[in-house]
């Protein structure tokens, strides 16, 4: 039956919603490619919600001294200093993604065991330097 | 020419074609995000160094002028950079009615959130 004669007999049917759908994207393995296109994506949200927090903090400064002592004490409280950890990461990230993509734009580095590598030095290097900004940060404030 | 032929001799009279703009996003994306690299270290950098200071500090450091340009730059790359990526977000997953007004409401976001960023980096720069 195609899809007119269907729409024809039963016409309160909606014909796409009847159509045999792909498999959902929970029935498959994660796999670190996209795994890491997903991250990608996450992580400029979170860095997009970091970008409302430094607004936020040039206009509490140029508000005056209160404003900017309210924000820097939630900045400094453990739920800020969470989140502040979290957007190092997604910066870190976002960054070291970034770089992978413009390097791919070159037409490059798209072989299965070039993906995998780079994929992997991603995620070593964003761990590394959220680490690294954050024991200097510590080291700043002794 | 061989571009050429791959048109109808209607399509080229009646000027139909590329819109021009096929590879504007994606390219616009790229640039934002090359100027970023060392916009959003200098600034990761600069918070690091920051972190304890108290407001006439950070004050005194928005009145560089090198900073006050650094952070101005910054906020127009990061805002359209923020904009076309939230944009194919959008596209990509709101598949109903309320693409289109998401769609501007963000547009919207991100353009007053650039302004008022602007604003109050200008007011520090110049105040007293």
């Amino acid at each position: 039956m195609t899809a007119q004669q269907q729409k024809a007999a039963r016409p309160h049917v909606d014909v796409r919603a009847t159509r045999p759908l792909s498999p959902h994207l929970q029935i498959y393995r994660p796999q670190l490619t996209s795994v890491l296109s997903f991250s990608h994506r996450l992580s400029g949200i979170v860095l997009g919600l970091c970008a409302l927090v430094l607004v936020a903090l040039l206009i509490a400064a140029a508000s005056g001294p209160r404003s900017y002592n309210a924000l820097h004490a939630f900045i400094q409280s453990w739920p800020g200093q969470i989140l502040l950890f979290a957007g190092t990461f997604a910066f870190f990230l976002h960054l070291c993604g970034g770089i992978r993509h413009l390097f791919w734009d070159t037409g490059r580095g798209f072989e299965l065991r070039t993906i995998y590598a780079s994929g992997w030095t991603v995620v070593a290097v964003s761990v590394t330097l959220t680490a690294i900004a954050w024991i200097v940060r510590s080291m700043l404030s002794r | 020419m061989e571009r050429q032929r791959l048109r109808s001799p209607l399509g080229r009279a009646a000027g139909l074609g590329s819109a021009k703009e096929g590879v504007g996003h994606w390219w616009l994306e790229r640039v934002t995000a090359v100027a970023l690299v060392p916009l959003t270290l200098w600034l990761a950098a600069s918070l690091i160094m920051l972190s304890d200071s108290d407001y006439a500090s950070f004050i005194a450091w928005l009145k560089s002028p090198f900073v006050a340009l650094s952070m101005l730059l910054l906020l127009i790359a990061l805002f359209t950079h923020l904009a076309l990526g939230l944009q194919v977000v959008i596209e990509d997953y709101v598949h109903s009615g309320a693409m289109v007004p998401l769609l501007v409401a963000m547009r919207f976001a991100c353009v007053a959130l650039a302004v008022a960023g602007t604003l109050a980096t200008l007011r520090i720069f110049f105040g007293d």
